[in-house]
């Protein structure tokens, strides 16, 4: 395989946010070669922008709180479609992932007697989440950073994986482009984690960056592995709106955390107008109680703004709708209210908020202290992703492992604030715990120089479209696509319209040309994701179209009601010999009564 | 709705030149959506970095009519629309291409700096007391996004090319984080008098200036450091007395 650089390692992980440094670490840790892959610059990933915090039950605020409940809130969030082995690992893990981070050297906000503060957030009983200030992602991926770059491993930055390379039915390595000089790079490895991340750049407004592009679902979709629960997409209900050129930047839940309330144009806190079911026990019935809460009153009930963000965003979308939106149609988020009730209010919330004071005052000249912030609904995270076991982060492709925002399981319908990060720590380690021990156990394989050619043609196809139309207009006509009809509100007739969109745009895909040549060159780079963008596309429109009913994130117009039946049902993707998208459903699997008895004992 | 012009840079480390672009602008709009949109429009392959467009990842540095800056955080609406915008790479670095620079120096130094040592955990659980104080003193220094605009003002980088005997202010600033954080046990101070060049910033506070994270590089990093350096060099006792204590503290 001339003309080609060659690189050889036990664990080759791709995605370097928290995820994939996280594997990282403890591949090497465990003595395996590793190699790290990603599209941008080291400690530039997705990771960095989170805001709010990370969710551990270190019941150091409340200490009400553990595992169990921190496990039942994360289930009822997720509507109990959850792998519920991930759930269970994933709260009783969280803690020590967490202040595993504090021995790495990451620095936390601490209570008064010197431990990790904790915060609240939607959808968790208590104060829950450790952060620092609203840049948390900072602080665990530079730890992340700092501390991998010295356990040895090598690090491919600005290094785009393609196509993922097989040997017999098992996974032997990826294939990959440099940006900076557009020269092509082998990796064979024993195995491999997918760490990539979501998909929201699939649509016009969303909270995403331009590496969202589902590049790991497509990569593990085409090598054999299967998808799962693509139809939960979650749109994050505060994205900035205005002006036009900032819409869809994410304002974290840390604002409604802290005490910021919704109203609509009439000045209404209609967040209290519908309370669903599930929670009705949980909420405050009065703006009063909601304010006690805040201030850590604790026989108080979360105010209705902490509801889920499925639920919150649809409701923003319903004033909108109704005619009692904000200018630019959202709804006002205000925090500067809190100086009726605390003395130093201005203070506080640029202390507790920095990041967002900065962002509304240089990006909207709004003064958060004094004036509300205009928000509405926005593409923030994708719950579905590649089907993995719950213990281990394997796929079906033997070698194939997950972990993250693109990996499946742990959230289920609709996923609650800071239990991403906390994700990423859980099951980044155990990815990068069970590859390394895959490739002790198996011995190399080998890799195929026809599937290797075959990835290369298919890289440099787009210099050949001699006189077609570059690939910017397709990324946005699927976006707009996307938008409207894959969105917050879904109906049968808009899903099967976007199918058969979709299937065109695939063809103005395959015949996008680019100028220029291979250095550092935007326009090549977005021809090549636009594959990935249109496979996760067609993911999501079909798993939408499959799940008959509303549940979570998905929510369909025609099918209104939640639908017991299937409540007990995954909906699971996959490519058959044809190469054609299929789907069945698959049953969730039966929660172990010690599990079942902790969810009734939670309420 | 205007047309605006832009003097953007375009060309590798070989060749290049100022090329103009005319797009529409519309309100609220940043440097990065004008170039988003001259990528989008009239020149697909347009070199440029960035990601979350909030001013928190630190990839889109540039330097806007000569100021180094992040281009999502920099409004048309504070600069002189009448005139054409420049946009130009960093200087500091080597160009890839356009608005690209290489910027693996930076990554290479931070690895040579000696990594974070903590001291025994307090507790017996492996956990450490530590008060919101001591977070609040290192807090600035870890705010840093490494966007590296700092790097690329500093005269001993940018002019006279030290790359080899000065580690720049962004890594003055990792240093301090370290060497200020409440649990670390490392020494860095004779790593950083001898191969790190700390004695070549002469204090023009420059990066201060441009760091988009308003880090007071100078006074609160980089002045406090080059102090303890002068104690030390000057002190040898109370380097060992300081060793002692640090090591030895059970907190
Ligand atoms: C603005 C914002 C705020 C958020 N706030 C919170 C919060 O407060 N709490 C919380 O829990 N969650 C939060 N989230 C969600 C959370 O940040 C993400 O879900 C999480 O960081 C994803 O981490 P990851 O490791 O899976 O992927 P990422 O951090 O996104 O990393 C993906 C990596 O994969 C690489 N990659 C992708 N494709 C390829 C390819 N083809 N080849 C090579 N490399 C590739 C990328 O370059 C990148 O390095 C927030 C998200 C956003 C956008
Ligand atoms: S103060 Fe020192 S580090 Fe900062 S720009 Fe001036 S010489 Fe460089
Ligand atoms: S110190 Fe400031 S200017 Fe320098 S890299 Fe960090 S954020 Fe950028
Ligand atoms: S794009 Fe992240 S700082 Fe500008």
């Amino acid at each position: 395989m001339a003309g080609f650089e060659r690189h050889e390692h036990d664990v080759l992980i791709v995605g370097a946010g928290g995820a994939g440094l996280r594997a990282a670490i403890e591949a090497a840790a465990a003595g395996a070669s590793v190699g790290l892959v990603c599209k941008s610059l080291l400690g530039k990933a997705h990771t960095v922008m989170a805001e709010g915090g990370v969710a551990a039950a270190l019941a150091n605020v409340d200490e009400r709180d553990n595992w169990q409940v921190h496990f039942a809130d994360t289930m009822r969030g997720g509507q109990y479609l959850n792998d519920w082995r991930m759930a269970e690992l994933h709260a009783r893990e969280s803690p020590d992932r967490v202040r595993e981070l504090e021995a790495w050297g990451a620095l936390m906000d601490r209570t008064p007697d010197g431990r990790i503060l904790q915060r609240n957030f939607g959808g968790h009983a208590y104060p829950r989440l450790a952060h620092v200030g609203d840049r948390t992602g900072l602080e665990m991926i530079r730890t992340l950073q700092d501390h991998g770059v010295h356990q040895g491993m090598d690090v491919f930055m600005e290094c785009t994986v393609t196509r993922l390379l097989l040997d017999g039915g098992r996974v032997a390595g990826a294939f990959a482009y440099d940006r900076e000089r557009g020269r092509f790079r082998v990796f064979g490895a024993k195995a491999v984690v997918l760490a990539t991340g979501g998909i929201g750049k699939a649509y016009q407004i969303t909270s995403n960056s331009w590496e969202y592009t589902g590049d790991g679902h497509a990569l593990a979709y085409h090598a054999g592995a299967e998808l799962m629960d693509m139809e939960f997409i979650q749109f994050h209900p505060t994205g900035m709106v205005w002006p036009p050129s900032v819409r869809g930047i994410l304002v974290t839940e840390g604002v409604r955390g802290e005490g910021g309330v919704l109203r609509n144009s009439e000045g209404r806190r209609f967040m209290f107008d519908d309370i669903p079911a599930l929670y009705k026990e949980q909420t405050a019935d009065s703006p009063e109680e909601g304010w006690r809460y805040v201030v850590g009153d604790r026989d108080a009930r979360r105010p209705p703004e902490l509801l889920t963000r499925d639920h919150v965003a649809r409701c923003i979308v319903r004033e909108v709708k109704e005619g009692r939106g904000s200018p630019h149609g959202g709804a006002f988020l205000d925090i500067a209210w809190i100086s009726e009730k605390i003395a130093d209010a201005p203070a506080h919330i640029r202390r507790k908020l920095p990041g967002m004071y900065h962002q509304f005052k240089a990006l909207a000249d709004i003064d958060i202290t004094k004036e509300p912030m205009e928000v509405g609904p926005t593409t923030h995270y994708v719950m579905g992703g590649v089907r993995v076991d719950a213990d281990t982060q394997m796929s079906n492709v033997p070698g194939l492992f997950a972990a993250g925002e693109c990996a499946a399981g742990l959230h289920g319908a609709n996923r609650l604030g800071g239990n991403s990060l906390s994700d990423l720590l859980v099951f980044g380690k155990r990815a990068g715990e069970y590859a390394a021990r895959f490739a002790s156990e198996n011995a190399a394989s080998s890799l195929d120089p026809e599937q290797v050619a075959a990835a290369k043609r298919h890289s440099l196809a787009p210099f050949a479209n001699n006189g077609g139309k570059g690939p910017y207009q397709v990324q946005e006509d699927l976006q707009e696509l996307m938008q409207n009809e894959v969105g917050i509100v879904r109906t049968e007739d808009d899903l099967a319209s976007a199918l058969e969109q979709i299937e065109a745009l695939k063809e103005r895909a395959a015949n996008v040309a680019v100028t220029g040549n291979r250095e550092y060159n935007p326009g090549w780079h977005t021809a090549l994701d636009l594959d990935c963008l249109l496979t996760v596309s067609e993911a999501a429109t079909r798993a939408a179209i499959g799940r008959r009913e509303s549940r979570g994130a998905h929510s369909r117009v025609d099918y209104p009601a939640k639908d017991p039946d299937w409540g007990r049902y995954n909906l699971v993707l996959w490519k058959d010999a044809e190469g054609n998208m299929k789907s069945r459903r698959e049953p969730v699997r039966e929660l172990p009564g010690r599990l079942t008895r902790i969810i009734e004992e939670q309420g | 709705m205007a047309e605006s012009t832009f003097r953007v840079w375009r060309g590798d480390g070989e060749t290049g030149g100022f090329q103009d672009y005319t797009i529409e602008t519309t309100t609220g709009m940043v440097v990065l959506d004008a170039v988003h949109r001259i990528q989008a429009e009239q020149a697909n392959d347009l070199a440029v970095r960035w990601n979350c467009k909030a001013g928190r990842c630190g990839s889109c540095s540039a330097e806007v009519n000569g100021m180094p800056k992040l281009m999502c955080m920099t409004r048309l609406s504070d600069l002189p629309m009448d005139e054409p915008v420049t946009i130009e790479p960093m200087k500091a670095f080597p160009l890839v291409r356009d608005l690209v620079t290489d910027v693996s120096w930076n990554y290479r130094v931070k690895e040579n700096i000696d990594a974070f040592q903590p001291r025994k955990p307090d507790n017996e659980d492996g956990t450490w007391e530590i008060f919101q104080d001591d977070v609040d003193r290192v807090m600035e220094f870890r705010k840093c996004i490494e966007c590296f605009l700092c790097q690329d003002v500093c005269h001993v980088l940018r002019d006279h090319h030290l790359h080899e005997e000065f580690i720049g202010p962004r890594f003055m600033v990792h240093v301090a984080a370290l060497e200020m954080h409440p649990l670390d046990t490392g020494d860095r101070l004779e790593t950083l008098r001898k191969d790190q060049g700390v004695g070549y910033c002469n204090i023009t506070k420059c990066c201060t200036k441009v760091c988009p994270e308003s880090i007071t590089i100078t006074d609160n990093a980089i002045i406090p450091l080059k102090e303890r350096v002068v104690d030390r060099a000057y002190d040898p006792l109370a380097k060992l007395l300081r060793v002692v204590r640090r090591k030895g503290t059970p907190a």
